[in-house]
């Protein structure tokens, strides 16, 4: 075990899964020389040959296209697309090709294929570097898509992506590199280093995509959420002294559809959470399949506290984001219900 | 100074519906006249091939040049043979359309000696990305007529149990990649697979496929960066049909210069072939592949050549272009062309050619009958509904498993 970021959590996953299959191939924007702008692929050049590691033209259909001829010979490619807001150019390539290669052509050919991409805002990144478009992924039957919110996860989740025989979207909450950020932008975020889920084996072990986690377990109310609202929702359960159960989903598709049940239908209330714009966002789905198998256990209106239906702004970020304060106030309006 | 109010250039071609055809401005050079480079010569040495187009096949049949003898008469006959039996198999399954066996289709009428000759050039074991007209690498490359017929009606023994439209064939075992109607996106990913043979130290080479029209999709721009950059082995074919359902193939080039030009930003050897001269396209590929093969990496190839027939059962040419245009096409037919020649060779006769038509017609109707006896998408057996749920994941999870105990199956 040793204490990890999440950045380098995922640099440890690359390693070990490059290390135990030499059909792993990483490339993608600066992430070969370099290491990648928040260097998650940094040493594996060094350790591992250009020819296994190596930086790609500024092209995301090309990058995302080129691994899909890769995953179809049958290598194990792991992209990266610099900014989740940068993925656009590669959707035609996601949506009608590496999520549809096994269905249409009945098995013929795959696409084992992970693309991690950074999500998220928090860092003054303005619309172009913040955005979070799982709800564009979890859309498209094909797909899995995970979002881990901890190092521990960040590897586990990433190790079963590259060993998944299917495509696979690996969003990384980029507020998240660093440490557990719970919204108070005005104070320090205490560092993985010093937290246990900074705990990470040093080896190959995998997190099975599909099962969600109780963050916190709690009786009061369920919060379904993933990423950096895991820790936004655990800020406002502490200052509201409620006792709050908090999902994190950690994979969004296919969804752990039982442990939603079980938990909703244990509290009778349930508040969901994500940094994404509102309409149509994921948590409209959440909404949907929590009424669908739990509309007897509820107590209240299943709430959403969502990014505002706007562009993501740069110095109105924190209007923008789902801080504790919004989340709390839902918190107590689903209690008061 | 006076201001002028700017105007829009709209390209349009040059001869529309009730116009005589016209192809006055499309200059044909004579057979044999276009020089070979060998394969290693540096890319800005032989830009001079993206403006010409190498032929074989002159007026008398007669193969001439630096690019003849690269097959054997046994070879040509084969090649002839693959040709007249797409045309067979074209208009067979084209009558099935208008009779409502399948839901499309799309002929590959006048354009059959572009992938019946390239297949010839390849190796098995590489890989095809295709359009929906290059069936001619599946015929070629011994695909059985039966099971293209299965997946075009969507039947019992349809490979793809009826998740694709008609003609979207996939066979690895063949070479050739499952087909998208996203045109341009397989582009890419033929690099992709290239590089994936170069990274693992394999010997096989990759091929991809586009139309004129799509040359102007982001993915040409994506696929030439990438085979630029990496020196994929892949031989990237623009197959230049004059028309994308509709549209003139100038629109797709601004109207100037040619398609193999694009290449040269990019550094990749660029060459232009006479698409409806099976030896020619033969010879370029070949030369291609050579060239992938040996570590010189992409070759750029613009088959010149021209869709004879609509663009799909979906359309009718006569309501945008001129009705005789294909009598008036200088490159003239491919069989009818590889056929003079196989005469001039004095290893064919007409006799011949009409006793192989008769014959190939037959082989086309017996597996026509046979596909229909396992079902048309008008009769007999269809794949089952709950195959539509199988094979989304490799493992099916379980919201799909309860969608499919929801719909009955």
């Amino acid at each position: 075990m040793a204490q990890m970021t999440m950045i380098e959590a995922i640099q440890s996953a690359h390693d070990v899964a490059m290390d135990r299959d030499e059909r792993v191939v990483v490339f993608g924007e600066d992430v070969g020389y370099f290491g990648g702008v928040f260097r998650c692929t940094a040493g594996l050049q060094e350790k591992y040959g250009s020819h296994r590691c190596f930086d790609a033209p500024i092209n995301e259909s090309g990058i995302v296209g080129a691994a899909i001829g890769m995953a179809a010979y049958g290598l194990k490619p792991v992209v990266e697309i610099q900014f989740a807001d940068y993925m656009y150019p590669a959707y035609d390539q996601i949506v009608s090709e590496a999520a549809r290669i096994r269905h249409r052509s009945n098995g013929d050919f795959t696409c084992p294929l992970v693309i991690r991409m950074p999500t998220g805002g928090g860092i003054f990144g303005g619309q172009t570097h913040s955005q979070s478009p799982e709800a564009l992924l979890t859309h498209v039957s094909g797909l899995k898509v995970v979002i881990p919110s901890n190092p521990r996860d960040a590897k586990g989740l990433l190790m079963a992506a590259i060993d998944d025989p299917d495509p696979v979207i690996v969003l990384e909450p980029k507020r998240l590199y660093n440490g557990p950020f719970d919204g108070h932008h005005d104070r320090p975020v205490v560092p993985w280093k010093k937290h246990a889920l900074g705990d990470v084996d040093d080896g190959h072990f995998s997190i099975p995509l599909g099962e969600a986690a109780i963050y916190r377990p709690g009786s009061d109310l369920t919060v379904l959420t993933y990423g950096t609202m895991v820790y936004v929702a655990e800020a406002a359960a502490n200052e509201t002294g409620l006792d709050v159960e908090i999902m994190d989903l950690r994979t969004l598709l296919p969804l752990d559809m039982d442990a939603i049940e079980t938990s909703v239908a244990k509290t009778g209330r349930c508040v969901i959470i994500h940094e994404a714009t509102r309409t149509s966002g994921f948590g409209a789905e959440l909404s949907a399949v929590v009424q669908e198998t739990c509309f007897y256990a509820l107590e209240a209106p299943v709430t959403r506290v969502c990014g505002w239906d706007t562009p993501y702004p740069h110095a109105q970020e924190w209007a923008y984001f789902p801080g504790p304060d919004r989340v709390a106030a839902a918190f107590r309006a689903v209690m008061e219900a | 100074m006076t201001d002028h109010p700017l105007s829009l250039h709209v390209p349009e071609p040059g001869c529309r519906p009730g116009d005589e055809p016209d192809f006055s401005d499309f200059e044909v050079p004579k057979a044999g006249a276009v020089r070979r480079p060998a394969i290693d010569e540096a890319p800005e040495k032989m830009r001079d091939m993206a403006f010409s187009i190498v032929r074989v096949l002159n007026r008398k049949g007669e193969a001439v040049g630096p690019w003849a003898g690269t097959l054997s008469g046994d070879e040509l006959k084969q090649g002839l043979r693959d040709m007249m039996t797409l045309r067979h198999f074209d208009d067979r399954m084209l009558k099935a359309q208008r009779q409502g066996k399948t839901s499309f289709y799309a002929q590959h009428l006048g354009e059959e000696a572009v992938a019946c000759a390239f297949r010839r050039a390849l190796e098995d074991g590489d890989m095809n990305f295709p359009t929906y007209r290059q069936a001619g690498l599946l015929i070629a490359g011994g695909y059985p007529l039966e099971t293209m017929m299965n997946q075009i009606f969507s039947n019992a023994r349809d490979p793809l149990e009826g998740r694709q439209l008609p003609i979207f064939y996939s066979s690895k075992d063949h070479g050739f990649f499952t087909i998208s109607g996203n045109l341009g996106t397989q582009f890419i990913q033929a690099v992709g697979w290239a590089m994936a043979s170069a990274i693992s130290g394999d010997t096989r080479i990759a091929a991809g496929w586009i139309g004129d029209g799509s040359t102007s999709e982001s993915d040409f721009h994506a696929a030439m960066v990438f085979a630029s950059t990496y020196k994929a082995p892949v031989v990237l074919n623009v197959v230049n049909n004059q028309w994308a359902i509709s549209t003139f193939q100038g629109m797709a080039r601004g109207n100037a210069g040619t398609f193999a030009a694009r290449g040269h930003g990019f550094g990749i050897p660029s060459i232009r072939v006479d698409g409806n001269d099976f030896l020619a396209v033969h010879a370029v590929a070949k030369w291609a592949a050579a060239r992938a093969r040996a570590g010189h990496g992409p070759t750029l190839i613009e088959h010149v050549t021209y869709r004879a027939g609509a663009h799909s059962t979906s359309d009718d040419p006569a309501a945008y272009r001129t009705k005789h245009e294909f009598d008036a096409w200088p490159l003239g037919d491919p069989v009818a062309r590889l056929k003079a020649h196989l005469v001039t060779l004095g290893i064919w006769s007409d006799e011949r050619h009409i006793q192989a038509d008769a014959e190939i017609l037959d082989e086309v109707m017996a597996a026509q009958k046979k596909a229909e006896a396992c079902g048309t998408m008008i009769s007999g057996p269809a794949p089952s509904p709950r195959s539509m749920f199988e094979r989304v994941y490799a493992e099916m999870p379980d919201h799909l498993r309860r969608q499919r105990q929801e719909a009955g199956y």
